[in-house]
This record gives C-alpha cells, structure tokens and sequence, in this order.
C-alpha cells in the first residue's frame, strides 16, 4: 500500500522536503518585467558572450546552479542528484551542466512543465530517503527556441494574436531533508491531455486543459477550496489560456479567485514584443524559483500552488498535422 | 485501443472544446495587418521604382535596369537582415514585407546567419534556403505551368 498517496494522482510527502534554497538568472527582456526583482541575476546579454545561443543557455542554467549552491555553502559532490531538463533536443543543455557538475543526473522532458516536474522528483527522492539533498534546474533560451520549434531568429514573421514568448533565463532549487523554511508539502503530476488544438502558436488554448485537469484533481484529491492557497500560479498559459481556464474552472464548479495568476502574463507584464505572455521551461521556473520562493521566504505567501504547464509537441508533429499532447505538473508549497 | 464510443466521445470533447477554444482565442487584427501590409509593401515598391528609375535616368533602357533594380533591392533586404532590422518591419508589416523581394532576401540571409553556427558546410550551406526553398520548387513549378499553358494556346 503506497502511504504517501493520497486520492487519485496526488503525493503527500511524508516529512515534507525543503527549499534549501533557489537561484534565478534572467535575460533582458525578462529583467525589463515586474518579477526582475526577485531574480538573483540579471544577464544583459542573452548570448552571454558565447558564440552560440546553445552554450548560452548552457551558462543561465550553470549559473543558477551556481548561485545555489553558494547560497547554500554546498560543494557539488554533496549533492546526491541533479535532476534537470530544458527544452532542446536530448535535453542537451541539463546534460552539459550534468557533466560540468559532476553530480550523479537524472535528465527529465516535460516541456514547460520541467520545473515542477524536476522539483517533484528531487522532493520524492529526498523524502524517500534517497537523497539527502537534490538538485532541480530547469533552463530555456528564446533563440534556442526559436531556432528548433519556429525559424531563424532574424526571420521577419508577424506574431499571432495568441503567440507567445519563450523566456531566457533558468532555475534551480536546492531540496533538502531540513534548513529551509519553505516546505513541499504535495505533488500532484498530470495525465498528458490532448483536446485537438493543432496551431504551434496557440500553446495557452492547447494547455489549458491540462491546467484545469491537474487543479482540479489536486484540489479533490487534497479536500481543498482554491481559496486555501494564497496563489495559484499556472506556468505558462499567457493571457489567453490563463482566461480560457477560468471559463473551464468556472464549468467544473470550482471557480478560480483573485489568488489565480498566470506565470506567464507575470514574467513579461508591460514588455513591448512578447505577445500574450512568456513560455518555455524558465519561465516557471523564473517566477517560482524567484517571485514565489522569495515571497514565501519573507512571509509574505504562505501557501502557493505552482502548476507547470507543458507542450508536448515536436517540430516535426506539429508539421505533420498532429494535435498537441500536454500536461500540467503541479506542487504544493507551504510555509 | 479505445472503443469505438470513447474514441467518439473523445473527439465530440474535443469538437465542444474548439469551439468554446475559439471563442475566447483574439481575432486577428485583419484590417489593421492589412492597411499596415498595403502601406508598407507600397513603400518597398515605391523605393525599388525610384532605384529603376535611377539606373534608367543613367542612360539604361528598362529592360536592362529590371536586374540591377532586384539586385539593389536584394542588397538592402540582406543588409538590413544582417543589421537585425528586417525582422522587426516584419513583426510590424506582415506580408507587406514579407511579399517584395526584400522579404525574400530576408528569408535566405537570415537562415544563413542562423546556421552559420553549425558550420559552413552543414550548416550554412545546407540550410540557407530551408524557408525560401519551397518559394523557388513551387515558382519554378508554377512559372513552368504558366510557360505551358502559353505555349499549348499558340495560335
């Protein structure tokens, strides 16, 4: 009999794991939007120096991986894993800081939803007692991209009413067994939900569901009202998915309040060029790893709920005239 | 595998949540993209007239000046590419840049630098025309048809 299970697809942990700690590197466009705050870095030039956007990526997710664990005071070989993914091929980009860091590496794919994805694993590992502490990192990169799912960066293509902008930057999050004041206290992953949405460029419409699936079966699964969180914060969804979820709540009888935001619409609030919102794996991560941790740190949320949405598309899918498989990953955190 | 009524189910939840999708998904803003396609394509070809009038003024027949003419304006879509311009006239005007010839340019110099970075071989050189080669087969195919037709209908 599993004892951590409760309902039908929620985890409750048994000694809830900690945020040690967490780290956040940007890039510019982010930094211009209302969460730059609460990053711990702020990179002014989105290709880093590198001479590829690739290696670029590479040196956000490294940093951030670097900012933890200085934080923290660890040395890399005391953490027992690293669990990453991004949102390029093979997931290249967490297998080159894997291999930088030396510590052992589980590479995980959920799309946009990887950061609750990863944080989920490394907060089941710590909590089953195999690990002492883990290491989630999640990183995307506009170019990067741009480059694999759309075309050349310097392209002139006119954005759709519901386009989206994928964010650069990563995440990582130091979990722990203790020392930290921002526990996880339940995970909830999601069945992959395809409700026909064909158009890459309308990723909020496509995800919404699987939005509204995960909340709702977290929230029956936990016996909770929306209203017990102080914030819902969906990944991704921009505006227009954000909306279309709450017309899909609303129809399920568990209506959204105030306390529900989007991600998305946080990280690129009044900046020029982005579309309905900010997409990609740093985008989730940007906004929990920096605005939701550090807000929960100063006492300011005490319960949040964070759902990672993913697109499971691939460019050859979508060109193939394939709908869009996705998912919502999501976790509870609690003070 | 589903049964035939959950597939059936499956694809009437789908069908409902199009269409409640749709209703929510923002209109494009057709008559703004198009008036600002119209302004902006005009004012591309407006230029490119003035550059053939030049190279007619300078004593070529116009004929003669249609090369030079495109090869100008091809010019100007590259480097304004290359100086990252293009794409935002792109972003703003739609078809209206992506129509003219500039836009063409646009689409075979930014592929270029794009994968200039997977080397000159592999990179650069197999994938420069990744988006204007479907505007070459299917102009080539097209001009070919026309070039039929013309040629069946001789009197």
């Amino acid at each position: 009999m599993a004892t951590r299970r409760i309902g039908k697809n929620t985890v409750r942990f048994a000694t809830p794991p900690v945020i040690v700690t967490a780290g956040t590197v940007a890039g510019p466009m982010e930094s211009r939007g209302p969460m730059a705050r609460w990053f711990d870095e702020v990179v002014p030039d989105d290709m880093f120096g590198e001479r590829t956007s690739e290696k670029a990526e590479r040196r956000f997710m490294g940093d951030a991986v670097k900012i933890v664990l200085k934080q923290a005071a660890v040395r890399p070989e005391q953490v027992d894993y690293f669990i990453a993914g991004d949102l390029l091929n093979q997931i290249v980009t967490a297998s080159f800081v894997a291999e930088d860091l030396g510590m052992p590496f589980i590479g995980v794919y959920g799309a946009c939803s990887t950061s609750v994805q990863s944080l989920t694993l490394a907060a089941t590992l710590v909590d089953a007692g195999f690990a002492d502490l883990a290491l989630a990192a999640t990183s995307s990169h506009y170019q990067t991209a741009e480059r694999q799912f759309r075309y050349p960066i310097e392209l002139n293509i006119q954005r759709k009413s519901t386009s989206q902008y994928t964010a650069t930057g990563a995440g990582a999050v130091l979990v722990g067994q203790s020392g930290g004041k921002v526990k996880i206290t339940e995970a909830t992953l999601g069945r992959v939900i395809d409700m026909g949405t064909k158009d890459p460029n309308q990723m909020g419409p496509a995800m919404a569901p699987a939005a509204a699936e995960t909340i709702f079966s977290h929230l029956a699964d936990t016996g909770r009202d929306p209203a017990f969180y102080d914030v819902i914060i969906t990944g991704d969804l921009g505006s227009v998915g954000a909306q279309i979820l709450l017309e899909l709540m609303q129809r399920r009888g568990v209506p959204l309040g105030d306390n529900y935001a989007d991600g998305g619409v946080m990280l690129f609030q009044g900046v020029r060029g982005t579309g309905v919102g900010g997409s990609g794996c740093a985008c989730s991560a940007l906004v929990m790893d920096g605005f939701v941790w550090k807000r929960m740190c100063e006492g300011e949320i005490k319960r949040a709920l964070v759902v990672a949405t993913g697109a499971l598309l691939s460019s050859l899918t979508w060109q193939q005239g394939e709908s869009v498989p996705c998912i919502a990953n999501a976790i509870a955190l609690q003070l | 595998m589903a049964s035939p009524g959950a597939m059936k189910k499956k694809a009437d939840d789908r069908a409902k949540y199009q269409k409640l999708a749709s209703s929510i998904v923002p209109r494009p803003q057709l008559a703004r993209n198009i008036a600002v396609a119209f302004v902006v394509g005009g004012l591309i070809c407006t230029l490119g007239q003035a550059v053939m009038n030049a190279f007619i003024a300078s004593g070529m027949t116009g004929d003669e000046a249609v090369g030079p003419t495109l090869a100008t304006m091809i010019l100007i879509g590259v480097v304004l590419t290359g100086l990252s311009i293009y794409h935002h006239i792109g972003e703003f005007a739609g078809a209206g840049a992506a129509v003219p010839i500039t836009g063409f340019a646009n689409t075979v110099a930014a592929a270029a630098m794009d994968f200039k970075r997977e080397g000159y071989v592999l990179g650069m050189g197999a994938k420069m025309f990744i988006i204007a080669g479907p505007v070459l087969v299917y102009g080539i195919l097209a001009g070919v048809g026309v070039a039929l037709i013309k040629w069946l209908s001789r009197g």
